[in-house]
C-alpha cells in the first residue's frame, strides 16, 4: 500500500488531536476561574504528591494545575522564572536575595498579617528582607548526627560532645568493616557547610552585614575536620550520599549526619539502638549546632493573576494548618513551620523525633539572606580543600572570606 | 522547473535554518551581548558594564583551575583514545572468526548514554565500599578498600573518569579505523612482504600508520572536539545535590554553575563562555595547522 503525503499528512493531524486530548495536564480539576500554576520539587516520600494535587483541587477561587518537578529544581525555576511560562507559585529554597532585588517574586508580608508570630522565626528570617517577606515557610527540615548506641557500647566512646571527641570517636569506631563517621562522600564540605563555624561560635555573616568568620580560630576548627579524613575515620564513596540513611542501617559506618527525614526509616530497622546528637562545639565559644531550612512558596512577579496566586498561598499555607500538619507529617517527617502545629504533632513529641525539635530551637541556624551562592562556592571550595587536600586552613578561609566580602558588599551596594 | 526545485530546498531546508538560526545563532548572539552586562537573574539587562565581565572571569582562580583541568583531561585521553582504538581496530580487523561478533562487542558502548555508564560507574564498579567491584578484585590481592570518587592524594577519580570516557568512546572510533584499514590496498602489504619487511612494528610504521592518516586527523579532530565538551561524566560522577567539588571541574561544569545554578549570574556565565570559545577556537586553530588539515602532500 502506498501512503500519499496527503494522507500522511492527515493521519499525523489526527493523531496530533488525539494526544491533545488524552494528555495528562497535570490539572487539579477541582477549581474553577482562571488557571494557576504550582511547581513543587520531587519529595521522595510516597504520597506527598497525590496530596498537593488534593489540596489544590480542594481550593475553589482557581483551577490550580500541580507540576511535579524531579531534576535540578532550583536551576529549573531560576530560570522559568526569567520567561512568561514559568510558574504562579513555586516552591523555593529561598528566594535568594538576587531574585528578590530583581523583582523577581512577589512581598507576601500582607499573607501573614496576625499569624506572623506563630512561624519559627529561625525559617522566615531567611525569607524576609528589610522588612518584608517573600516566602511562605512550608515546612522545617533540619540535620543531626545519629548514631548507633550498641557499636558505640561495644567500643567504649561516648556519644560526642565536643568535635575532639567526635574526631576521637570516629576513629575508635574505626575497623575493617565499619568507619566511624560518614559526612556524605566528599567528606562532608557539602553538607556540613557552614555547621561547623556555627558551631565554633562564628556565623556566616553578622547581624551588621559582615563577615562573620573572618578569625583564625574559625580556620583553626575547620582544621579538625581534615583529622577526620587523615584518620581515615571517613566513610566514602557510598553508593547512596549522606541524605540516604543505607550506610548507617547496613553497618557501613557507626555515625551518619542526615536529615530529619530518615528518622522514621531508622527507628523502623533500628528500634531503639540510636541516638541522635547536634553537629558538637568547638572552643571557648562553641555551641552545638543544626542547620535548618525551610521550603516556602513564593509567587512569581510574572504570574498574570498575582492576587489570586497570593490569595491561594494564603490558603494553603496560612489558612489551612490542617493541611501544614498533614504535608510535614502524613507522608515524610518534617516538622510543621507553625510553632504551634509543631508544639501539638504527637509523632514529635516524644523520643528522639523530640530531641530533634529541641536541637532546632535551641541550636539551630539558618543560612542567612546575604549568604550568596557564589560565596557558598568559594567557601565550599576552601572547605573541600582544607578536609580531602589537608590545605592551610587559614590560608584557605582569608581566601574564601575575600569572596564572601565582595559578595556580601555587591548585594548590599 | 528551477523554481519549483527552489521552493522544495526551502521546504525541507527552510524548518532546519530556522530552527538553527532561532536556536544556536540568536542565542549565542544574546549572550556575547550579555557577556557585556550585570545580568543577575535576568537575560534583558540594562546595566552596560563593559568587560567588567571578562576582567573577573579571569581574576576569578576557580575558573583557571578549571581551564587547567581540562587542558589536562584533553592533554590525556585524545592520545589514550587514539592508541586505545587504533589497537582494537588492528586487533578485530586481524580476527578471522566471530568479526561481525568482536566488532559488535566493541561498538556497543557508543549507543549507551553518557549519564547512564558515569552512574554504573559511580555506583556499581567504582564506589568505596568494599563490595564495590574494583574494591571487591583488591580484596582477592588483600587490598583495602579505595574510595575512587573521593580519593584527592593520590587521584583515583581521574582512573574512573577517564574509563568510563574509553569504555563509551573507543568503539566509535575502531570502526572509524577499520573502515579506514579496510581501505588499504593489500598489494601495498605484498610489495613489503617481498622487498622483505617483517610482519608488525615495521609494516605498521611504514605502511598501515602513513596510509591511515586521513582517518588519523579525523578521528584527532573528533577527540578534541569530544573533550572540550566534556560535561556529563564529570558532572554525573562528582556532583552531588550540595555542590560539586573543586578538584577536576571543567569549564563547562563551572559555568553551569555560574549562569545556570543559584547564582544565575548570567553575565559573567557568558563572558565564561565566549572565553571558552576563543580558547576552542585558538586550540583548534594551532591543530588544524599542525595536522597540516586541508593541505594535499603536493602544498607547500
Amino acid at each position: 500500500m502506498t501512503i500519499s503525503r496527503r494522507t500522511l499528512l492527515a493521519a499525523g493531524a489526527g493523531a496530533g488531536l488525539l494526544t491533545a486530548c488524552g494528555s495528562n495536564t497535570g490539572r487539579g480539576g477541582g477549581g474553577s476561574g482562571p488557571r494557576l500554576s504550582h511547581w513543587y520539587h520531587q519529595y521522595g516520600e510516597p504520597g506527598t504528591e497525590r496530596a498537593v494535587q488534593r489540596y489544590a483541587t480542594a481550593f475553589r477561587e482557581a483551577d490550580v494545575s500541580v507540576q511535579w518537578r524531579p531534576g535540578n529544581y532550583d536551576q529549573q525555576t531560576a530560570a522559568a522564572l526569567l520567561t512568561d511560562s514559568g510558574p504562579d507559585v513555586f516552591e523555593v529554597d529561598g528566594p535568594t536575595l538576587d531574585q528578590i532585588r530583581g523583582g523577581q517574586v512577589l512581598d507576601l508580608t500582607d499573607l501573614l498579617a496576625g499569624v506572623k508570630d506563630d512561624f519559627n522565626p529561625a525559617v522566615l528570617a531567611p525569607k524576609t528582607h528589610e522588612g518584608r517577606v517573600y516566602g511562605i515557610p512550608q515546612v522545617i527540615d533540619t540535620q543531626l548526627l545519629y548514631y548507633r548506641k550498641s557499636l558505640l557500647r561495644d567500643a567504649g566512646v561516648e556519644p560526642p560532645t565536643t568535635l575532639d571527641a567526635l574526631v576521637d570517636a570516629a576513629r575508635e569506631l574505626t575497623d575493617r568493616k565499619t568507619k566511624g563517621l560518614f559526612l556524605g562522600n566528599d567528606g562532608g564540605a557539602g553538607v556540613l557547610g557552614a555547621t561547623p563555624l556555627y558551631a565554633a561560635g562564628f556565623p556566616l555573616v553578622t547581624d551588621d552585614g559582615r563577615v562573620g568568620f573572618d578569625d583564625p580560630a574559625a580556620a583553626r576548627t575547620l582544621g579538625k575536620l581534615h583529622r577526620l579524613y587523615a584518620d581515615e575515620s571517613l566513610l566514602l564513596g557510598a553508593p547512596a550520599d549522606w541524605s540516604d540513611p543505607s550506610a548507617f542501617l547496613q553497618g557501613l559506618t557507626a555515625m551518619q549526619w542526615s536529615g530529619l527525614w530518615a528518622l522514621p526509616r531508622i527507628k523502623r530497622e533500628l528500634g531503639d539502638d540510636f541516638g541522635v546528637l547536634p553537629f558538637p562545639g568547638d572552643g571557648d565559644r562553641g555551641r552545638p549546632a543544626v542547620p535548618v531550612g525551610a521550603y516556602g512558596a513564593a509567587v512569581s512577579a510574572r504570574s498574570r493573576h498575582k492576587d489570586l496566586a497570593k490569595a491561594y498561598v494564603k490558603w494553603l499555607w496560612v489558612e489551612r494548618t490542617d493541611y501544614q500538619k498533614d504535608f510535614a507529617l502524613s507522608y515524610g517527617f518534617h516538622i510543621p513551620a507553625r510553632r504551634s502545629l509543631a508544639a501539638e504533632a504527637a509523632p514529635l513529641r516524644e523520643g528522639p523525633a523530640a530531641d530533634v525539635v529541641r536541637f532546632t530551637v535551641d541550636h539551630g541556624y539558618a543560612r542567612p539572606l546575604l549568604w550568596t551562592p557564589a560565596g557558598q562556592t568559594a567557601y565550599q571550595d576552601a572547605l573541600s580543600r582544607i578536609i580531602k587536600g589537608g590545605a592551610d586552613p587559614e590560608r584557605e578561609l582569608r581566601s574564601a572570606v575575600r569572596k564572601v566580602a565582595e559578595e556580601i558588599a555587591r548585594v548590599r551596594a | 522547473m528551477r523554481r519549483r526545485g527552489a521552493l522544495w530546498f526551502w521546504v525541507f531546508v527552510g524548518p532546519f535554518a530556522f530552527g538553527l538560526a532561532l536556536f544556536t545563532y540568536v542565542p549565542l548572539l544574546w549572550s556575547v551581548g550579555l557577556s557585556f552586562f550585570d545580568a543577575h537573574n535576568t537575560v534583558t539587562p540594562t546595566h552596560f558594564t563593559g568587560l567588567d565581565n571578562y576582567a573577573a572571569m579571569l581574576r576569578d582562580a576557580a575558573f583557571r583551575d578549571s581551564l587547567k583541568t581540562f587542558l589536562l583531561f584533553t592533554a590525556f585521553i585524545v592520545p589514550v583514545t587514539y592508541g586505545f582504538s587504533l589497537a582494537l581496530a588492528l586487533m578485530v580487523n586481524r580476527v578471522r572468526w566471530a568479526r561481525a561478533f568482536f566488532r559488535s562487542v566493541f561498538f556497543l558502548p557508543a549507543a549507551c548514554s553518557y549519564v547512564v555508564a558515569a552512574l554504573i560507574w559511580k555506583m556499581s564498579l567504582f564506589n568505596g565500599v568494599r563490595f564495590g567491584l574494583a574494591n571487591t578484585v583488591l580484596g582477592w590481592f588483600g587490598g583495602d578498600p579505595v574510595a575512587w570518587l573521593s580519593t584527592t592524594d593520590p587521584p583515583w577519580y581521574w582512573l574512573v573518569i577517564v574509563t568510563v570516557r574509553l569504555w563509551l568512546q573507543a568503539g566509535f572510533y575502531m570502526i572509524l579505523f577499520l573502515a579506514g584499514l579496510q581501505r588499504i590496498d593489500p598489494a601495498l602489504y605484498e610489495a613489503a612482504a617481498v622487498d622483505g619487511a617483517r610482519p608488525g612494528w615495521t609494516v605498521l610504521r611504514h605502511i598501515t600508520l602513513p596510509q591511515l592518516r586521513g582517518t588519523s586527523v579525523a578521528v584527532l579532530l573528533l577527540l578534541v572536539v569530544n573533550a572540550f565538551q566534556a560535561f556529563d561524566e564529570f558532572y554525573n560522577l562528582l556532583s552531588d545535590a550540595r555542590g560539586y567539588p573543586p578538584y577536576a571541574r571543567p569549564p563547562l561544569v563551572y559555568l553551569y554553575y555560574t549562569a545556570l545554578g543559584q547564582g544565575q549570574n548570567l553575565g559573567l556565565g557568558s563572558a565564561g563562555a565566549v572565553i571558552l570559545a576563543l580558547v576552542i577556537a585558538a586550540v583548534t586553530v594551532a591543530q588544524a595547522r599542525w595536522l597540516r588539515l586541508g593541505r594535499t602532500d603536493g602544498d607547500g
